[in-house]
């Protein structure tokens, strides 16, 4: 239980309205997509930089810990006041502050929704690529805190490689600017890459400058349809060496098919081990070849049929194969641990099997997908938690994942983050001396060990 | 007896939610107000919470649980298919089992359950005003607890009938032999507000030679009484149009407002037995003239050489019964229109029934976002098919200061239609 008097000053900091300690409050900020639930003491909505300043200052003062939070959409608890103390939610900072179409730059404050900031763009012919499957709801600064991915970064590269420069306010509570305006820039270290998918355990973002693209003029979707994984992986560096980049390149394994097959009226042969769908983007002329060219390409690959649409709407079919695999993989068992590994594109096949050989070995169904234009693999551990015994057996599957990620020369999370979720497993991919160089940035920063502690590392 | 499920019933689908998120982008009062007790996943939560009695019945509680306006949307977006329009609806009955029924939802329920009394306010001029709004037993502490204020001065309302529908008609209007029998199951909008809408109905019915049956003695659904979480007060008025609805044979039951289809063709069949057999045989008007080719015969009309613009807005509680084909269908047919699809035609008009009673500032924010997209199509009329659309749409039009006007489209097929013969 906070001090009535630190409630106080935080009403004094942004006003009564926006400082809540009702219970029904505390309830609506104490989960994030993990479905762990942690109650905060107090949910504080700052208006401006100055006020998240200055709860900075106070928090420090006092030693409270401060959880900032986007949509609260993240997989791995990056939001969740572990620890109770202050729940800060950044979602009335939600301005396009400027759109800047000379120079493609726009500066935006960190509650604007993803999706929204696209559709804003779009509509002056510009371009924000990184799409997270989160976009309709999740905010710029959580995508930023996490350095948010999504199916085009195969063409485009993640969030971090759009932005330029950020306005911070520093875990004492100092107000600073990173980067800029300009496409370079290379005085002093590059504190705005170090910012990206720190999740929110250096700073909390309060000013957003983004590069921009322009918009390609259309784009085409195609489905592929392959006897195995094999062809399917050994498709996606056939079309690389084949000097084409699709925007996306999405892949569903067997086991995926098979459950969106039992919970939708999929029209796809049982001969179908595995899909990939593809858009490519650019002007038309140019990407109707080039359709036509992957097509060629993926052929002798173990093609069991290839779709392309020809329209907006069959193309919308394509996708909603690929959307409707999170609801069907609810039939096969009511809890889902959704890991998120990355290896080199090459390795997919390889870590597919290795998955496979896990499942088998521990009893549990694993249903694969994701981004196998760069490795990016959705491993999703289905278990059932209230049968005994089956959390375990998951855990020690995913421990196993992980490892064989690392073996294959991969990394336990592309797009996700560590948060607490994967915070035990972190000595696995990093070695003593990168994790004590990182808990020295954090500790020479946050030296009371206030912003989003207990996030990455189990110990601060 | 009818019986509605309970608050316990809902455990099950209260923990499919994951907490995801995805309902942030698809709720129109969390669009307005951006707090996560307004959007279902802090809803459910809450929902939660108190069926575990980790929180008590605190106002806060009961603001969260107030701000929604039961319209699906979430639902139909969400990845694990979580109810959370029932859920809350339980959530609500929970509350008025364990605190009574607020004043205002006490008033308006009895004015629901008692058709006398609703026909006598409506002869004694408007219903309307009377029921929901100032007839009621207030108190200050009904004011305090709903600030805005029950009717507000700016909400446009439809003319009051002087006439219910019901009373104008014999129960049994023959039509062709060989041509189907069908219940006009009216609703309170239709018989009290919009008659014309009846009038129209039973027009398009001789049109095709239907025969149509006007159960004297039903009564309203029970849908504002499902919002308000009046439990006995719904199953009352089930029981009720089951026996009236029982009473002589049809084909099928029609409804031409979206609530009512909802309240027999949803809220009736989770009531199974009896009540779910008379929920299958509910139709939504549009649903029922498609079936009967009604399309085929606009489309030998000659088109009209002066045409209007006309854009069709989808109500809740037919878009989540999944009945959009067909509205469009009839209207795309009628040899007046011309028609044009609006972004967003899906997205709740904001009425929510009583929610804009309660929180007319927020229904007003939600009504702007519609309005600005019914003007952006430039049509001159938007038609749709639920008269609690209708009277949300017109007043959101007219505070944005547009010229559209708003219809049912069955007024629209009136027009077409040749002279009664």
């Amino acid at each position: 239980m906070l001090d009535a008097r630190i409630v106080k000053i935080l009403q004094d900091i942004v006003g009564k309205e926006y400082v809540s300690t009702e219970k029904a409050d505390l309830i609506c900020y104490s989960y994030d997509a993990t479905q762990r639930r942690f109650l905060p003491d107090v949910v504080v909505h700052p208006g401006s930089a100055d006020e998240v300043s200055l709860i900075m200052k106070m928090a420090n003062a006092e030693k409270v810990p401060v959880f900032p939070r986007g949509a609260g959409s993240g997989f791995t608890g990056g939001s969740l006041p572990t620890e109770g103390g202050i729940v800060l939610v950044m979602t009335r900072l939600d301005r396009i502050l400027q759109l800047d179409e000379e120079n493609l730059v726009a500066t935006v404050e960190p509650g604007v929704v993803t999706e929204d900031f696209q559709k804003a763009v779009e509509k002056v012919g510009l371009f924000y690529p990184p799409d997270p499957a989160s976009l309709k709801f999740s905010t710029l600064g959580g995508n930023v805190a996490e350095c948010a991915g999504g199916p085009r970064c195969v063409k485009y590269g993640v969030t971090k490689d759009f932005i330029l420069g950020l306005e911070i306010v520093t875990p004492t509570g100092d107000i600073i600017t990173t980067g800029g305006a300009t496409m370079k820039g290379v005085v002093g270290y590059d504190l705005t890459k170090l910012m990206c998918g720190s999740e929110g355990t250096l700073s909390i973002i309060t000013k957003i400058i983004i590069k921009l693209l322009p918009l390609p003029e259309a784009k085409k979707t195609m489905l592929v349809l392959f006897d195995s994984i094999d062809g399917a992986a050994q498709a996606v560096s056939a079309i690389i060496r084949g000097k084409i980049i699709p925007t996306t390149l999405e892949f569903m394994d067997a086991a995926t098919i098979d459950c969106v097959r039992q919970a939708t009226d999929l029209d796809v042969p049982e001969s179908a081990r595995a899909l990939l769908i593809i858009e490519v983007d650019g002007d038309a002329d140019v990407i109707a070849k080039q359709a036509k060219r992957i097509a060629d390409i993926v052929q002798p690959l173990g093609v069991v049929e290839t779709r392309i649409a020809e329209t907006a709407e069959q193309s919308e079919a394509l996708w909603q194969i690929r959307r409707s695999v999170s609801a069907s993989l609810r039939k096969v068992n009511p809890d889902k641990f959704n890991e998120d590994i990355c290896v080199p594109r090459s390795k997919v096949p390889d870590m597919i099997r290795r998955i496979e050989k896990i499942a088998d070995a521990y009893d549990i169904p694993i249903v694969n997908f994701g981004h196998a234009g760069d490795g990016n693999i959705h491993v999703n551990v289905m278990i059932d938690g209230k049968v005994p015994g089956q959390q375990q057996q998951a855990d020690a599957a995913i421990e196993e994942v992980f490892k064989g990620a690392l073996e294959l020369g991969g990394t336990m999370s592309g797009e996700h983050g560590v948060g607490i979720m994967k915070a035990p497993y972190i000595p696995l991919e990093l070695s003593t001396g990168a994790v004590d160089y990182m808990k020295t940035i954090k500790r020479a920063l946050d030296p009371n060990n206030i912003l989003n502690p207990g996030k990455i590392f189990l110990d601060g | 007896m009818a019986k509605l499920k309970t608050l316990e019933d809902y455990r099950e689908e209260i923990e499919q939610c994951v907490k995801c998120g995805a309902c942030r982008a698809h709720c129109p009062v969390f669009g307005a107000e951006k707090h996560e007790g307004r959007v279902a996943r802090g809803k459910v939560a809450l929902a939660g919470a108190l069926l575990e009695g980790e929180i008590g019945l605190e106002e806060k509680l009961l603001f969260d649980l107030s701000q929604c306006l039961l319209c699906g949307s979430c639902c139909a977006q969400c990845p694990n298919k979580v109810p959370t329009e029932e859920i809350v609806a339980a959530a609500r009955r929970e509350i008025s089992r364990q605190k009574g029924l607020s004043t205002f939802a006490k008033g308006m329920t009895t004015v629901l359950k008692n058709q006398g009394l609703m026909n006598r306010l409506a002869k004694t001029g408007g219903v309307l005003s009377s029921v929901l709004f100032k007839k009621l037993p207030e108190n200050s502490g009904l004011r305090l607890r709903f600030p805005a204020p029950f009717i507000d001065q700016n909400r446009t309302l439809p003319p009051i009938t002087g006439k219910p529908f019901r009373e104008r008609y014999p129960e049994r209007i023959e039509g062709q032999p060989g041509q189907p029998t069908v219940a006009f199951f009216t609703g309170c909008g239709i018989n009290y507000m919009y008659p014309d809408i009846g009038e129209a109905f039973l027009r398009a019915m001789r049109f095709l030679g239907v025969t149509v049956v006007i159960p004297a003695e039903q009564g309203c659904c029970g849908l504002p009484a499902v919002s308000a979480g009046a439990t006995e007060v719904v199953e009352e008025l089930a029981d009720r149009n089951l026996k009236a609805l029982t009473a002589q044979p049809f084909d099928c039951i029609v409804t031409a407002c979206a609530s009512c289809n909802a309240g027999l063709g949803k809220i009736y069949a989770d009531l199974e037995g009896d009540y779910a057999a008379l929920a299958a045989k509910t139709r939504d008007v549009f649903a029922f003239l498609v079936e009967q080719g009604l399309p085929a015969r606009l489309a030998e009309l000659p088109r009209a050489t002066e045409r209007i613009l006309v854009t069709y807005h989808d109500p809740c509680h037919l878009r989540t019964r999944g009945i959009t084909y067909e509205p469009r269908e009839i209207l795309k047919n009628l040899p007046q229109v011309d028609f044009v699809e609006m972004a967003a035609a899906g997205t709740c008009c904001g009425l929510g029934g009583t929610y804009s009673v309660y929180h007319y500032e927020t229904s007003k924010k939600i009504g702007a976002k519609k309005a600005g997209h019914v003007v952006d199509s430039g049509a001159e009329i938007v038609a749709t098919d639920c008269p609690g659309c209708i009277m949300q749409l017109q007043d959101s039009l007219n505070h944005a200061g547009a010229k559209v006007r708003v219809k049912h489209i069955l007024d629209l097929l009136l027009e077409a239609l040749p002279p009664s013969p």
